[in-house]
Protein backbone atom coordinates (compact mmCIF):
# COMPACT_ATOMS: atom_id res chain seq x y z
CA UNK A 1 0.00 0.00 0.00
CA UNK A 2 1.39 3.54 -0.91
CA UNK A 3 -0.56 6.37 -0.46
CA UNK A 4 0.52 9.49 -1.22
CA UNK A 5 -0.06 12.68 1.66
CA UNK A 6 1.34 15.31 3.21
CA UNK A 7 0.34 14.12 6.35
CA UNK A 8 1.09 11.15 7.79
CA UNK A 9 -0.46 11.16 10.93
CA UNK A 10 -3.78 12.32 9.62
CA UNK A 11 -3.84 10.01 6.64
CA UNK A 12 -3.38 7.03 9.01
CA UNK A 13 -6.45 8.45 10.57
CA UNK A 14 -8.42 8.61 7.99
CA UNK A 15 -7.68 5.37 6.69
CA UNK A 16 -8.87 3.92 9.51
CA UNK A 17 -12.35 4.82 9.15
CA UNK A 18 -12.31 3.93 5.70
CA UNK A 19 -10.96 0.51 6.21
CA UNK A 20 -14.44 0.02 7.07
CA UNK A 21 -15.92 0.94 3.77
CA UNK A 22 -16.18 -2.40 1.89
CA UNK A 23 -16.64 -3.32 -1.74
CA UNK A 24 -20.00 -5.04 -1.42
CA UNK A 25 -19.54 -7.42 -4.00
CA UNK A 26 -15.99 -8.25 -3.11
CA UNK A 27 -16.75 -8.21 0.57
CA UNK A 28 -12.94 -6.39 0.95
CA UNK A 29 -12.14 -2.92 1.92
CA UNK A 30 -10.89 -0.04 -0.10
CA UNK A 31 -7.79 0.23 1.74
CA UNK A 32 -6.62 -3.20 1.12
CA UNK A 33 -8.51 -3.45 -2.08
CA UNK A 34 -5.84 -0.50 -3.03
CA UNK A 35 -8.74 1.98 -4.21
CA UNK A 36 -7.31 5.02 -2.21
CA UNK A 37 -4.17 6.64 -4.38
CA UNK A 38 -3.59 10.00 -2.16
CA UNK A 39 -5.57 11.75 0.37
CA UNK A 40 -4.24 15.55 1.21
CA UNK A 41 -5.13 17.98 4.14
CA UNK A 42 -5.70 21.74 3.65
CA UNK A 43 -5.36 22.31 7.69
CA UNK A 44 -5.93 26.05 6.35
CA UNK A 45 -8.90 25.75 5.06
CA UNK A 46 -10.06 22.53 6.83
CA UNK A 47 -10.07 20.14 3.48
CA UNK A 48 -9.36 17.09 2.31
CA UNK A 49 -8.87 15.89 -1.14
CA UNK A 50 -9.25 12.36 -1.94
CA UNK A 51 -7.77 10.65 -5.52
CA UNK A 52 -9.27 7.39 -5.63
CA UNK A 53 -10.36 4.69 -7.54
CA UNK A 54 -12.81 2.00 -8.39
CA UNK A 55 -11.67 -1.69 -9.85
CA UNK A 56 -13.23 -0.71 -12.87
CA UNK A 57 -14.75 2.89 -14.32
CA UNK A 58 -18.06 0.87 -14.98
CA UNK A 59 -18.31 -0.71 -11.47
CA UNK A 60 -22.04 -1.04 -10.79
CA UNK A 61 -21.02 -0.51 -7.24
CA UNK A 62 -19.46 2.62 -8.13
CA UNK A 63 -21.66 5.33 -6.21
CA UNK A 64 -22.34 3.44 -3.33
CA UNK A 65 -18.41 3.21 -2.75
CA UNK A 66 -17.85 7.11 -3.18
CA UNK A 67 -20.77 7.73 -1.22
CA UNK A 68 -19.27 5.36 1.38
CA UNK A 69 -15.77 7.33 1.38
CA UNK A 70 -17.21 10.26 1.46
CA UNK A 71 -19.14 9.42 4.74
CA UNK A 72 -16.67 7.91 5.89
CA UNK A 73 -13.74 11.03 5.99
CA UNK A 74 -16.25 13.64 6.90
CA UNK A 75 -17.21 11.29 9.82
CA UNK A 76 -13.79 11.22 11.00
CA UNK A 77 -13.11 15.05 10.33
CA UNK A 78 -16.55 16.71 10.80
CA UNK A 79 -16.41 19.81 9.52
CA UNK A 80 -13.57 19.21 6.80
CA UNK A 81 -14.61 19.61 3.40
CA UNK A 82 -14.41 16.29 1.21
CA UNK A 83 -13.12 17.16 -2.55
CA UNK A 84 -12.89 13.69 -3.66
CA UNK A 85 -11.70 12.97 -7.40
CA UNK A 86 -12.34 9.84 -8.80
CA UNK A 87 -9.42 8.84 -11.49
CA UNK A 88 -9.06 6.24 -13.69
CA UNK A 89 -5.34 6.72 -14.39
CA UNK A 90 -3.39 4.48 -13.25
CA UNK A 91 -6.33 2.14 -13.68
CA UNK A 92 -6.49 -0.26 -10.73
CA UNK A 93 -4.82 -3.50 -10.97
CA UNK A 94 -4.13 -6.56 -8.94
CA UNK A 95 -0.81 -5.49 -7.96
CA UNK A 96 -2.57 -3.09 -5.88
CA UNK A 97 -4.15 -5.21 -3.64
CA UNK A 98 -2.39 -5.41 -0.20
CA UNK A 99 -0.75 -8.52 1.35
CA UNK A 100 -3.71 -8.71 3.95
CA UNK A 101 -6.13 -8.46 1.30
CA UNK A 102 -4.55 -11.14 -0.82
CA UNK A 103 -5.04 -13.27 1.77
CA UNK A 104 -8.58 -12.55 2.29
CA UNK A 105 -9.34 -13.24 -0.65
CA UNK A 106 -7.51 -16.95 -0.53
CA UNK A 107 -4.17 -16.10 -2.18
CA UNK B 1 -20.18 20.70 3.95
CA UNK B 2 -20.49 20.19 0.39
CA UNK B 3 -18.55 16.95 -0.74
CA UNK B 4 -18.00 17.35 -4.55
CA UNK B 5 -17.45 14.58 -6.57
CA UNK B 6 -14.79 14.92 -9.36
CA UNK B 7 -14.25 12.39 -11.93
CA UNK B 8 -16.54 9.61 -14.48
CA UNK B 9 -18.82 7.79 -12.34
CA UNK B 10 -20.27 5.54 -14.84
CA UNK B 11 -24.28 5.73 -14.24
CA UNK B 12 -25.67 3.09 -13.91
CA UNK B 13 -29.19 1.96 -15.42
CA UNK B 14 -32.46 2.22 -13.87
CA UNK B 15 -33.64 -1.21 -12.07
CA UNK B 16 -37.04 -0.34 -12.90
CA UNK B 17 -36.42 -1.43 -16.76
CA UNK B 18 -34.12 -4.32 -15.72
CA UNK B 19 -36.40 -6.35 -13.16
CA UNK B 20 -39.69 -6.77 -15.09
CA UNK B 21 -37.67 -8.84 -17.59
CA UNK B 22 -35.98 -10.88 -14.91
CA UNK B 23 -39.26 -11.68 -13.46
CA UNK B 24 -41.10 -12.36 -16.78
CA UNK B 25 -37.98 -14.60 -17.70
CA UNK B 26 -38.62 -16.80 -14.54
CA UNK B 27 -42.58 -17.43 -15.51
CA UNK B 28 -41.14 -18.26 -19.13
CA UNK B 29 -39.03 -20.90 -17.01
CA UNK B 30 -41.96 -21.96 -15.26
CA UNK B 31 -44.18 -22.05 -18.31
CA UNK B 32 -41.52 -24.11 -20.22
CA UNK B 33 -41.27 -27.10 -18.07
CA UNK B 34 -44.83 -27.22 -16.88
CA UNK B 35 -45.47 -27.63 -20.79
CA UNK B 36 -42.44 -30.35 -20.73
CA UNK B 37 -43.90 -32.11 -17.64
CA UNK B 38 -47.42 -31.85 -19.46
CA UNK B 39 -46.09 -32.88 -23.07
CA UNK B 40 -43.18 -36.15 -22.42
CA UNK B 41 -44.91 -37.91 -24.90
CA UNK B 42 -43.91 -35.19 -27.92
CA UNK B 43 -40.19 -37.02 -27.36
CA UNK B 44 -39.82 -39.18 -29.88
CA UNK B 45 -42.21 -37.38 -32.47
CA UNK B 46 -41.12 -35.28 -35.93
CA UNK B 47 -39.73 -31.94 -33.74
CA UNK B 48 -42.39 -30.19 -36.43
CA UNK B 49 -45.11 -30.55 -33.85
CA UNK B 50 -47.34 -28.24 -31.82
CA UNK B 51 -46.26 -28.25 -27.97
CA UNK B 52 -42.27 -28.94 -29.14
CA UNK B 53 -42.78 -25.88 -31.13
CA UNK B 54 -44.44 -23.71 -27.83
CA UNK B 55 -42.03 -25.46 -25.37
CA UNK B 56 -38.98 -24.30 -27.74
CA UNK B 57 -40.37 -20.79 -28.26
CA UNK B 58 -41.18 -20.47 -24.61
CA UNK B 59 -37.69 -21.60 -23.97
CA UNK B 60 -35.99 -19.30 -26.56
CA UNK B 61 -38.13 -16.00 -26.18
CA UNK B 62 -39.72 -16.35 -22.93
CA UNK B 63 -37.12 -17.56 -21.29
CA UNK B 64 -33.37 -16.87 -22.36
CA UNK B 65 -34.12 -14.22 -24.60
CA UNK B 66 -35.90 -12.16 -21.97
CA UNK B 67 -33.37 -12.35 -19.43
CA UNK B 68 -30.59 -12.06 -21.64
CA UNK B 69 -32.71 -8.93 -22.86
CA UNK B 70 -32.90 -7.60 -18.93
CA UNK B 71 -29.44 -8.55 -18.23
CA UNK B 72 -27.52 -6.68 -21.02
CA UNK B 73 -29.60 -3.22 -20.23
CA UNK B 74 -27.96 -3.71 -17.29
CA UNK B 75 -24.55 -4.31 -18.58
CA UNK B 76 -24.67 -2.53 -21.68
CA UNK B 77 -23.20 0.29 -19.82
CA UNK B 78 -19.99 -1.86 -18.67
CA UNK B 79 -19.94 -3.54 -22.40
CA UNK B 80 -19.80 -0.84 -24.16
CA UNK B 81 -18.07 1.58 -22.21
CA UNK B 82 -20.81 4.60 -22.09
CA UNK B 83 -24.79 4.65 -20.76
CA UNK B 84 -27.95 3.36 -21.96
CA UNK B 85 -29.19 5.14 -24.61
CA UNK B 86 -33.10 5.09 -23.80
CA UNK B 87 -35.02 3.81 -21.19
CA UNK B 88 -38.17 4.36 -23.23
CA UNK B 89 -36.79 1.88 -25.77
CA UNK B 90 -36.16 -0.66 -22.93
CA UNK B 91 -39.87 -0.12 -21.74
CA UNK B 92 -41.06 -0.62 -25.48
CA UNK B 93 -38.88 -3.69 -25.88
CA UNK B 94 -40.14 -5.19 -23.09
CA UNK B 95 -44.15 -4.40 -23.61
CA UNK B 96 -44.06 -5.41 -26.82
CA UNK B 97 -42.02 -8.91 -26.53
CA UNK B 98 -43.81 -9.71 -23.39
CA UNK B 99 -47.05 -9.63 -25.18
CA UNK B 100 -45.89 -11.34 -28.93
CA UNK B 101 -44.05 -14.23 -26.56
CA UNK B 102 -47.58 -16.12 -25.68
CA UNK B 103 -49.34 -15.15 -28.62
CA UNK B 104 -46.85 -17.15 -30.46
CA UNK B 105 -46.52 -19.59 -28.19
CA UNK B 106 -50.33 -20.51 -27.81
CA UNK B 107 -50.58 -20.21 -31.94
CA UNK B 108 -47.77 -22.81 -32.15
CA UNK B 109 -49.54 -24.79 -29.22
CA UNK B 110 -52.96 -25.11 -30.90
CA UNK B 111 -51.21 -25.37 -34.09
CA UNK B 112 -53.29 -21.98 -35.29
CA UNK B 113 -51.26 -20.51 -38.06
CA UNK B 114 -53.95 -17.48 -38.40
CA UNK B 115 -53.68 -14.24 -36.86
CA UNK B 116 -52.80 -15.12 -33.39
CA UNK B 117 -49.24 -16.75 -34.56
CA UNK B 118 -48.59 -13.73 -37.13
CA UNK B 119 -49.58 -10.49 -34.76
CA UNK B 120 -47.76 -12.34 -31.88
CA UNK B 121 -44.36 -12.68 -34.43
CA UNK B 122 -45.38 -8.82 -35.69
CA UNK B 123 -45.30 -7.94 -31.69
CA UNK B 124 -42.08 -9.57 -31.51
CA UNK B 125 -40.21 -8.21 -33.71
CA UNK B 126 -41.33 -4.64 -32.93
CA UNK B 127 -39.84 -5.55 -29.66
CA UNK B 128 -36.40 -6.63 -31.22
CA UNK B 129 -36.54 -3.56 -33.41
CA UNK B 130 -36.88 -1.63 -30.60
CA UNK B 131 -33.79 -3.81 -28.65
CA UNK B 132 -31.44 -3.06 -31.60
CA UNK B 133 -32.18 0.36 -31.66
CA UNK B 134 -31.18 0.73 -27.88
CA UNK B 135 -28.10 -1.03 -28.80
CA UNK B 136 -26.58 0.64 -31.65
CA UNK B 137 -27.68 3.75 -29.81
CA UNK B 138 -25.97 3.01 -26.76
CA UNK B 139 -22.91 1.46 -28.49
CA UNK B 140 -22.34 4.04 -31.38
CA UNK B 141 -22.99 6.96 -28.20
CA UNK B 142 -19.94 6.06 -26.83
CA UNK B 143 -16.39 6.16 -28.75
CA UNK B 144 -14.94 3.23 -27.09
CA UNK B 145 -16.28 -0.21 -29.10
CA UNK B 146 -14.28 -2.86 -27.26
CA UNK B 147 -14.53 -6.52 -28.34
CA UNK B 148 -17.35 -7.39 -25.87
CA UNK B 149 -19.13 -4.45 -27.83
CA UNK B 150 -19.24 -5.77 -31.32
CA UNK B 151 -20.36 -9.13 -29.62
CA UNK B 152 -23.70 -7.45 -28.27
CA UNK B 153 -24.20 -5.07 -31.47
CA UNK B 154 -23.96 -8.63 -33.87
CA UNK B 155 -25.65 -11.07 -32.05
CA UNK B 156 -28.47 -8.37 -31.83
CA UNK B 157 -28.01 -8.17 -35.96
CA UNK B 158 -28.54 -11.94 -35.93
CA UNK B 159 -31.36 -12.13 -33.47
CA UNK B 160 -33.39 -9.63 -35.54
CA UNK B 161 -32.49 -11.69 -38.64
CA UNK B 162 -34.05 -14.91 -36.87
CA UNK B 163 -37.18 -12.94 -36.02
CA UNK B 164 -37.42 -11.50 -39.13
CA UNK B 165 -36.79 -14.51 -40.52
CA UNK B 166 -39.12 -16.30 -38.10
CA UNK B 167 -42.07 -14.05 -39.05
CA UNK B 168 -41.72 -14.99 -42.83
CA UNK B 169 -41.99 -18.66 -42.08
CA UNK B 170 -45.17 -17.95 -40.16
CA UNK B 171 -46.73 -15.70 -42.73
CA UNK B 172 -45.21 -18.79 -45.28
CA UNK B 173 -47.66 -21.29 -43.21
CA UNK B 174 -50.79 -19.29 -44.91
CA UNK B 175 -49.50 -17.70 -48.12
CA UNK B 176 -46.55 -19.13 -49.83
CA UNK B 177 -44.10 -15.87 -50.30
CA UNK B 178 -40.67 -18.56 -49.91
CA UNK B 179 -39.42 -20.67 -52.15
CA UNK B 180 -40.28 -24.31 -50.06
CA UNK B 181 -41.95 -24.71 -47.03
CA UNK B 182 -41.41 -23.28 -44.01
CA UNK B 183 -40.86 -26.60 -42.32
CA UNK B 184 -37.89 -27.15 -44.59
CA UNK B 185 -36.52 -23.78 -42.95
CA UNK B 186 -36.97 -24.71 -39.75
CA UNK B 187 -33.20 -25.84 -38.84
CA UNK B 188 -31.59 -22.32 -40.20
CA UNK B 189 -34.12 -20.59 -38.37
CA UNK B 190 -32.64 -22.30 -35.18
CA UNK B 191 -29.39 -21.68 -35.89
CA UNK B 192 -29.59 -17.96 -36.66
CA UNK B 193 -30.94 -17.93 -33.03
CA UNK B 194 -29.09 -20.62 -31.17
CA UNK B 195 -25.32 -19.22 -32.72
CA UNK B 196 -26.53 -16.08 -33.86
CA UNK B 197 -28.31 -14.67 -30.92
CA UNK B 198 -27.49 -16.73 -28.14
CA UNK B 199 -24.16 -18.10 -28.28
CA UNK B 200 -22.19 -14.33 -29.45
CA UNK B 201 -23.85 -13.00 -26.84
CA UNK B 202 -23.22 -15.54 -23.63
CA UNK B 203 -19.71 -15.85 -25.00
CA UNK B 204 -19.54 -11.88 -25.70
CA UNK B 205 -21.04 -11.23 -22.29
CA UNK B 206 -20.10 -14.00 -20.44
CA UNK B 207 -15.90 -13.16 -21.77
CA UNK B 208 -16.88 -10.08 -19.61
CA UNK B 209 -18.47 -10.67 -16.39
CA UNK B 210 -16.45 -14.08 -15.15
CA UNK B 211 -13.00 -12.45 -15.39
CA UNK B 212 -15.22 -9.98 -12.98
CA UNK B 213 -16.52 -11.93 -10.97
CA UNK B 214 -13.82 -14.51 -10.33
CA UNK B 215 -11.73 -11.29 -10.28
CA UNK B 216 -9.66 -12.40 -12.65
CA UNK B 217 -6.90 -10.13 -14.31
CA UNK B 218 -7.00 -12.23 -17.58
CA UNK B 219 -7.73 -10.68 -20.40
CA UNK B 220 -7.36 -11.87 -24.06
CA UNK B 221 -8.94 -9.48 -26.67
CA UNK B 222 -7.27 -11.30 -29.91
CA UNK B 223 -8.53 -14.93 -28.86
CA UNK B 224 -12.14 -13.40 -28.31
CA UNK B 225 -11.65 -11.67 -32.22
CA UNK B 226 -10.67 -15.19 -33.01
CA UNK B 227 -13.77 -16.47 -31.59
CA UNK B 228 -16.12 -13.84 -32.80
CA UNK B 229 -14.86 -14.14 -36.68
CA UNK B 230 -14.92 -18.03 -36.43
CA UNK B 231 -18.88 -17.98 -34.86
CA UNK B 232 -19.68 -15.65 -37.71
CA UNK B 233 -17.77 -17.43 -40.42
CA UNK B 234 -20.01 -20.65 -38.96
CA UNK B 235 -23.07 -18.70 -39.47
CA UNK B 236 -22.52 -17.40 -42.90
CA UNK B 237 -21.03 -20.23 -44.25
CA UNK B 238 -24.10 -22.32 -42.96
CA UNK B 239 -26.76 -20.00 -44.37
CA UNK B 240 -24.83 -20.28 -47.65
CA UNK B 241 -25.06 -24.38 -47.67
CA UNK B 242 -28.22 -24.25 -46.17
CA UNK B 243 -30.01 -21.75 -48.80
CA UNK B 244 -27.77 -22.98 -52.19
CA UNK B 245 -29.02 -26.56 -50.80
CA UNK B 246 -25.35 -28.23 -50.50
CA UNK B 247 -24.80 -31.76 -50.13
CA UNK B 248 -24.65 -33.09 -45.69
CA UNK B 249 -20.64 -32.85 -46.40
CA UNK B 250 -20.35 -29.24 -46.35
CA UNK B 251 -22.01 -28.75 -43.08
CA UNK B 252 -19.17 -30.09 -41.65
CA UNK B 253 -17.40 -26.81 -41.95
CA UNK B 254 -19.59 -24.27 -39.78
CA UNK B 255 -20.27 -27.09 -37.32
CA UNK B 256 -15.84 -27.52 -36.97
CA UNK B 257 -15.80 -23.83 -36.54
CA UNK B 258 -18.46 -23.70 -34.06
CA UNK B 259 -16.94 -26.32 -32.17
CA UNK B 260 -13.48 -24.51 -32.45
CA UNK B 261 -15.17 -21.31 -31.09
CA UNK B 262 -16.67 -22.75 -28.07
CA UNK B 263 -13.62 -24.96 -27.51
CA UNK B 264 -11.56 -21.44 -27.15
CA UNK B 265 -13.93 -19.86 -25.30
CA UNK B 266 -13.71 -23.17 -22.70
CA UNK B 267 -10.09 -22.50 -22.49
CA UNK B 268 -10.19 -18.36 -22.21
CA UNK B 269 -12.53 -19.23 -18.92
CA UNK B 270 -9.90 -21.86 -17.93
CA UNK B 271 -7.62 -19.53 -18.07
CA UNK B 272 -9.38 -16.88 -16.04
CA UNK B 273 -10.27 -19.26 -13.65
CA UNK B 274 -6.32 -20.50 -12.97
CA UNK B 275 -5.27 -17.15 -12.75
CA UNK B 276 -8.30 -15.60 -10.40
CA UNK B 277 -7.55 -13.65 -7.15
CA UNK B 278 -10.35 -15.03 -5.47
CA UNK B 279 -9.46 -18.40 -4.13
CA UNK B 280 -12.94 -19.49 -3.44
CA UNK B 281 -15.41 -19.88 -6.56
CA UNK B 282 -19.19 -19.51 -5.22
CA UNK B 283 -22.19 -21.43 -6.54
CA UNK B 284 -23.01 -19.50 -9.28
CA UNK B 285 -19.82 -19.05 -10.73
CA UNK B 286 -19.52 -22.79 -10.66
CA UNK B 287 -23.02 -23.08 -12.39
CA UNK B 288 -21.68 -20.90 -14.83
CA UNK B 289 -18.41 -22.39 -15.40
CA UNK B 290 -20.36 -25.87 -16.22
CA UNK B 291 -22.84 -23.87 -18.34
CA UNK B 292 -19.61 -23.90 -20.51
CA UNK B 293 -18.33 -27.50 -20.42
CA UNK B 294 -22.23 -27.80 -20.90
CA UNK B 295 -21.89 -25.84 -24.60
CA UNK B 296 -20.22 -29.03 -26.15
CA UNK B 297 -23.28 -31.52 -25.62
CA UNK B 298 -25.22 -30.33 -28.42
CA UNK B 299 -22.45 -30.09 -30.77
CA UNK B 300 -21.63 -33.90 -30.22
CA UNK B 301 -24.80 -34.60 -30.77
CA UNK B 302 -25.25 -33.13 -34.05
CA UNK B 303 -21.75 -34.93 -35.00
CA UNK B 304 -23.28 -37.74 -33.80
CA UNK B 305 -26.17 -37.54 -35.74
CA UNK B 306 -24.95 -36.74 -39.08
CA UNK B 307 -22.04 -39.01 -39.08
CA UNK B 308 -23.47 -42.09 -37.58
CA UNK B 309 -27.19 -42.45 -37.39
CA UNK B 310 -29.49 -43.27 -40.11
CA UNK B 311 -31.92 -40.77 -41.58
CA UNK B 312 -35.14 -42.01 -39.73
CA UNK B 313 -33.53 -41.49 -36.67
CA UNK B 314 -32.25 -38.00 -36.96
CA UNK B 315 -35.88 -36.25 -35.48
CA UNK B 316 -35.15 -38.49 -32.33
CA UNK B 317 -31.54 -36.99 -32.23
CA UNK B 318 -32.51 -33.25 -33.36
CA UNK B 319 -34.61 -33.21 -29.83
CA UNK B 320 -32.04 -34.27 -28.23
CA UNK B 321 -30.13 -31.52 -29.33
CA UNK B 322 -32.52 -28.72 -28.66
CA UNK B 323 -33.19 -29.58 -25.29
CA UNK B 324 -29.14 -29.77 -24.50
CA UNK B 325 -29.15 -26.28 -25.85
CA UNK B 326 -32.59 -24.86 -24.63
CA UNK B 327 -32.73 -26.80 -21.07
CA UNK B 328 -28.98 -27.41 -21.08
CA UNK B 329 -26.12 -24.85 -21.66
CA UNK B 330 -28.46 -21.76 -21.89
CA UNK B 331 -30.38 -22.51 -18.71
CA UNK B 332 -27.33 -23.21 -16.77
CA UNK B 333 -25.64 -20.05 -17.17
CA UNK B 334 -28.90 -18.31 -16.67
CA UNK B 335 -29.63 -19.90 -13.06
CA UNK B 336 -25.98 -18.88 -12.17
CA UNK B 337 -25.84 -15.47 -13.55
CA UNK B 338 -29.30 -14.48 -12.12
CA UNK B 339 -27.80 -14.42 -8.63
CA UNK B 340 -24.85 -13.05 -9.73
CA UNK B 341 -26.57 -9.78 -11.36
CA UNK B 342 -30.02 -9.59 -10.05
CA UNK B 343 -28.90 -9.33 -6.65
CA UNK B 344 -26.29 -6.76 -7.27
CA UNK B 345 -29.48 -4.13 -9.31
CA UNK B 346 -31.46 -4.88 -6.01
CA UNK B 347 -28.59 -3.89 -3.58
CA UNK B 348 -27.95 -0.89 -5.65
CA UNK B 349 -31.61 0.13 -5.73
CA UNK B 350 -31.82 -0.08 -1.72
CA UNK B 351 -28.70 0.04 -0.42
CA UNK B 352 -26.37 2.42 -2.82
CA UNK B 353 -27.06 5.64 -0.69
CA UNK B 354 -27.09 3.78 2.59
CA UNK B 355 -23.94 1.95 3.11
CA UNK B 356 -22.45 4.49 5.62
CA UNK B 357 -25.01 3.97 7.80
CA UNK B 358 -24.02 0.67 8.95
CA UNK B 359 -23.00 -2.81 7.77
CA UNK B 360 -25.24 -3.81 4.63
CA UNK B 361 -26.06 -7.25 3.97
CA UNK B 362 -23.71 -8.02 0.95
CA UNK B 363 -25.70 -9.15 -2.73
CA UNK B 364 -24.93 -12.81 -1.57
CA UNK B 365 -27.30 -12.16 1.18
CA UNK B 366 -30.10 -10.80 -0.69
CA UNK B 367 -31.00 -14.16 -2.11
CA UNK B 368 -32.16 -17.55 -0.24
CA UNK B 369 -28.39 -19.32 -1.02
CA UNK B 370 -29.85 -22.70 0.49
CA UNK B 371 -32.52 -22.94 -2.21
CA UNK B 372 -30.33 -21.87 -4.67
CA UNK B 373 -28.47 -24.81 -4.01
CA UNK B 374 -31.39 -27.53 -3.66
CA UNK B 375 -32.56 -25.41 -7.51
CA UNK B 376 -29.30 -26.52 -8.67
CA UNK B 377 -29.25 -29.99 -7.59
CA UNK B 378 -32.95 -30.51 -9.43
CA UNK B 379 -32.33 -28.71 -12.26
CA UNK B 380 -28.70 -30.96 -12.90
CA UNK B 381 -30.99 -34.43 -12.05
CA UNK B 382 -33.80 -33.77 -13.80
CA UNK B 383 -31.60 -32.68 -17.13
CA UNK B 384 -29.37 -35.87 -16.32
CA UNK B 385 -32.72 -38.17 -16.14
CA UNK B 386 -34.33 -36.25 -19.10
CA UNK B 387 -31.83 -37.02 -21.30
CA UNK B 388 -31.45 -40.53 -19.99
CA UNK B 389 -35.51 -40.77 -21.18
CA UNK B 390 -34.81 -39.26 -24.18
CA UNK B 391 -32.14 -41.71 -25.50
CA UNK B 392 -33.85 -45.06 -23.77
CA UNK B 393 -36.93 -43.43 -24.89
CA UNK B 394 -39.04 -44.31 -20.94
CA UNK B 395 -42.15 -42.44 -20.39
CA UNK B 396 -41.22 -42.86 -16.16
CA UNK B 397 -37.88 -41.74 -16.83
CA UNK B 398 -38.96 -38.86 -18.77
CA UNK B 399 -41.72 -37.12 -16.43
CA UNK B 400 -39.19 -37.75 -13.20
CA UNK B 401 -36.87 -35.81 -15.12
CA UNK B 402 -39.55 -33.17 -16.46
CA UNK B 403 -40.87 -33.18 -12.97
CA UNK B 404 -37.49 -32.41 -11.34
CA UNK B 405 -36.33 -29.43 -13.60
CA UNK B 406 -39.97 -27.99 -12.91
CA UNK B 407 -39.06 -28.27 -8.80
CA UNK B 408 -35.79 -26.43 -10.07
CA UNK B 409 -37.90 -23.80 -11.79
CA UNK B 410 -40.24 -23.27 -8.72
CA UNK B 411 -37.29 -22.61 -6.59
CA UNK B 412 -35.82 -20.03 -9.12
CA UNK B 413 -39.01 -18.18 -9.35
CA UNK B 414 -39.17 -18.18 -5.56
CA UNK B 415 -35.35 -16.90 -5.12
CA UNK B 416 -36.07 -14.63 -7.79
CA UNK B 417 -39.32 -13.25 -6.41
CA UNK B 418 -37.91 -12.78 -2.89
CA UNK B 419 -34.49 -11.10 -4.47
CA UNK B 420 -37.03 -8.48 -6.62
CA UNK B 421 -39.26 -7.78 -2.94
CA UNK B 422 -36.64 -7.33 -0.94
CA UNK B 423 -36.81 -4.52 1.76
CA UNK B 424 -34.10 -2.69 3.39
CA UNK B 425 -32.73 -3.99 6.74
CA UNK B 426 -32.62 -1.90 9.89
CA UNK B 427 -28.94 -0.94 9.80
Amino acid sequence: MNIKTNNEEKCDYALLGLSHVEDPEIGLNIVDLGLIYELYFDDADNKIICFMTLTTQFCPMGEAITTDTRDSLTKSFPGWEIILHLVFEPAWNFSMISPEGREFLGR
Amino acid sequence: MMSPLIGGLQKTTNYKVVLPFYIYAALGFLSGTILLLCHTETIGAHYFNPQALAITHTMALAWGTMIIFGASHQLLPVLVEGELDSDRLAYLTFIFTAIGTPLLVYGFYMFDMGLTLQIGAILINIGVICYLANVLGSSFKSNRRNVHAWYVITSTLWLFATTFFGLLLVLNFRNPILPSNSVDYLSFHAHLGIVGWFVLMVIGVGSRLIPIFMISKYTNDRILWLIFALLNIALISFSIYYLADFSTFTFYIPIVLGLSAILLFGNHCYQAYKVRIRKRVDQQMKTSLISVAQMLLPLVMLIIALAILPQEQFPGVVMIYGFCIFFGWLTAIILGMTFKTMPFIVWNKIYRNKAHQGKTPTPKEIFNDRIYQIMLYSYLVGFILFILGMIIRNQVILKIGALALLIAAILYVYNVIITAAHKARQL
